[in-house]
């Protein structure tokens, strides 16, 4: 029994928290849905920590769907990168929906609850589906059930401005899902394969003929608008600010790194970095468009008095990192890249959970209404205060690993003029971070403030959770930043 | 470039003019309703070059055609009846049985040559690739799904605002 499931995890992952979002639905309970809700992505936890531990052991994992073998039928495939990146996808998952339900009641209608918890895990389902498939036809079917699901999320914000932010995003993410369809079609017209391998067997990567190029071309840019790279982004900053707090949790931690992952896959596994890089100048465009992307979206971040959009910015900022990683096409700095994924996740993740107890208790994301809730909401804006280390890269916190491993990749290639601006943007960071430590603690309370009592400990724990993992995981990195690297060598090595 | 070749893309020609078509309007319309439609023409223009893709010149659909389903059909049971020949020789061992088994056998090899032939005009047919049509099928529910959701959030925008022109909302926005 137990074997059996074992065999089938690949798509355990999937069917369980597809299936049950209708159950969800069918529940029509809010309380119901919730209990439902919860156990799935504990369970699709399970799955993927299972996985990725069976990945690092014995090598990759194929599923054959419904025992049709590639290149006819669609095959899933479990690598350590993967696998990396499922762990944190579903655990993230997992501690929203437990941090959720009093958030959930106080800024999401009653009617609307078991609603909500289905959408989540449509959403929740799309992510972990782009990450386990191997076959590019189904990347794009899952990147469209993750954004459907996230722009109906999104709409659920309290003001007007929600519906419109969601449309604005829904009109730019369909765009660039359009993009990335065109991408996969003309691969397919080159190849006449859709399973990743196949591809990445058939593809020319010495030289490449004009229909390569364009389809190139149009996935880069299709998952670059999804990415939230800097010139690109537009949406971003809207989206995160009026989706309710739960959401903004949740898109903000994982969906533009599933994007990001997407876009590792397509460099390194189907069309070789000696192609993306060396033939093509991708890397030097990817290292341009993240510095200015770094430095923009922070300086904008300073100017933000809405916390919500200043944490915004500063994602799209992070991005770059990741990204400046990535176009370096080194071990230590794809690995890097890598482990920012992670990183930024549980910072950026532990970060809106803090807003969403603030908000729960003082009602507003606006600076101005934060003012002294430090002396009120202690452990509430510690926690913000340790999230924000870790977003600047203090030493011992999980963003300095990741900072620390790009820093050194530079330096080996080195670019220290590159090396110098990635300082001086921390400073940028350690900037809008100070701004609302000191609102929280050194300004006179606002009248919200000084009656606001201390967040619940249902919505504390698990904030807790995530922002203590930037503590753990910046000393003990032989999961994130080892696992990273791994993945990182495997990715390399892989490269025809 | 010649005129032929210009003539032969005329599917690509239509392919590229509906999609800047669509992606022009949902750039430059400031109405949220037209913006949509701007965006389900760019997508309808992605469905007509999958479907392009996938025709072969000179290619049916790729469904087998009933004469050779016959044909094959037959096939399977001449052999079944020749294997049952076979016993019923073995069985019998008297010479005259014999020679009509071995006639009627004549028979089935014959009529075998003519499944064979059939079969073999069905290696002849091309066929036009049916996968893109069907990667397609699920392209249309996407979009159709976007479709639907758009409009949805156009309903909810106007019962907010009171206009589905952008330009206007974001006055009313900036006026609050």
């Amino acid at each position: 029994m137990i074997d059996a499931i074992d065999s089938h995890l690949a798509i355990l992952l999937i069917v369980l928290p597809l299936m049950a979002a209708p159950i969800c639905v069918l529940l029509g309970n809010g309380r119901a849905a919730y209990t439902l809700a919860l156990l799935v992505s504990i369970l699709t936890f399970a799955c993927s920590v299972t996985m990725l531990d069976e990945a690092l052991e014995h090598g990759v994992i194929y599923y054959d769907l419904g025992n049709w073998h590639p290149p006819y039928g669609i095959e899933y495939r479990v690598d350590v990168f993967s696998g990396f990146v499922l762990t944190f996808v579903s655990g993230i998952g997992a501690a929203v929906l437990l941090y959720a339900p009093m958030s959930v009641r106080d800024e999401i209608p009653a009617s609307k609850h078991y609603l909500f918890y289905a959408t989540y895990l449509l959403c929740l389902t799309g992510l972990l589906g782009m990450c386990v498939t191997g076959d590019l036809f189904n990347v794009f079917v899952f990147l469209e059930i993750s954004s459907l699901s996230s722009y109906a999320l999104i709409s659920l914000g309290k003001t007007r401005r929600a519906p419109l932010a969601a449309f604005q995003y829904l009109i730019l993410g369909s765009i660039g899902a359009t993009f990335i369809l065109i991408g996969i079609g003309l691969l397919y017209q080159m190849t006449g394969a859709l399973n990743m391998d196949e591809i990445a067997a058939r593809v020319p990567h010495e030289d490449g003929p004009r229909t390569v190029l364009v389809a190139f071309a149009f996935l880069t840019v299709g998952l670059c608008i999804k990415m939230a790279v800097f010139p690109v982004h537009t949406w971003l900053p809207n989206a995160y600010t009026y989706a309710p707090s739960v959401v903004t949790c949740f898109i903000a931690a994982t969906s533009t790194k599933v994007s990001v992952y997407v876009f590792v896959r397509l460099i390194y596994g189907i069309i070789s970095p000696g192609f993306a890089f060396n033939f093509l100048p991708l890397d030097t465009e990817l290292m341009f468009f993240s510095l200015a992307g770094i430095f923009i979206a922070s300086t904008a971040a300073i100017y933000q008095d809405n916390i919500k959009r200043m944490l915004a910015y500063s994602s799209v900022a992070q991005v770059g990192y990741m990204l400046l990683g990535i176009s370096l096409a080194t071990p230590t700095g794809l690995s890097g890249g890598i482990v920012h994924m992670f990183n930024h996740a549980l910072i950026k993740g532990g970060l809106f959970m803090v807003v969403g107890c603030f908000v729960l208790r003082l009602g507003s994301v606006q600076m101005s209404d934060w003012k002294g809730a430090g002396r009120t909401m202690p452990w509430t804006a510690t926690a913000w205060v340790i999230g924000g280390l870790g977003l600047i890269g203090v030493p011992l916190t999980a963003g300095f690993i990741s900072k620390w491993l790009l820093l050194t990749s530079i330096f080996e290639a080195g670019w220290w003029p590159i090396a110098v601006l990635m300082l001086v943007s921390s400073l940028l960071a350690v900037v809008y971070i100070w701004r609302v430590v000191e609102t929280l603690f050194f300004a006179e309370p606002s009248e919200a403030a000084a009656m606001a009592t201390e967040a619940p400990l249902r919505m504390l724990i698990p904030t807790y959770l995530l922002i203590g993992g930037t503590l753990v995981f910046g000393v003990w990195t032989t999961y994130s930043a080892g696992i990273a690297h791994a993945a990182a060598i495997a990715l390399l090595g892989e490269a025809p | 470039m010649t005129l032929e070749t210009i003539a032969g893309l005329y599917n690509y020609w239509m392919v590229i003019f509906l999609m800047m078509t669509g992606f022009y309007i949902v750039l430059a319309r400031k109405n949220l309703i037209k913006s949509v439609i701007g965006l389900n023409i760019f997508q309808t223009s992605v469905f007509l070059l999958y479907i392009t893709m996938g025709k072969v010149n000179n290619g049916t659909a790729p469904i087998i055609p009933p004469a050779i389903v016959e044909a094959q059909k037959s096939a399977h049971e001449s052999h079944a009846g020749a294997a049952a020949g076979g016993v019923a020789e073995h069985g019998a061992g008297v010479a005259e049985h014999g020679a009509g088994v071995a006639e009627h056998g004549a028979v089935v090899a014959e009529h075998g040559a003519g499944a064979a032939e059939a079969v073999h005009a069905a290696g002849d047919i091309v066929y036009s690739n049916p996968l893109p049509s069907v990667l397609m099928l699920t392209a249309i529910v996407v979009g159709i799904a976007t479709t639907a959701l758009a409009l949805a959030l156009v309903v909810r925008i106007r019962e907010d605002y009171g206009t589905v022109d952008e330009e206007r909302i974001l006055e009313l926005d900036r006026g609050e």
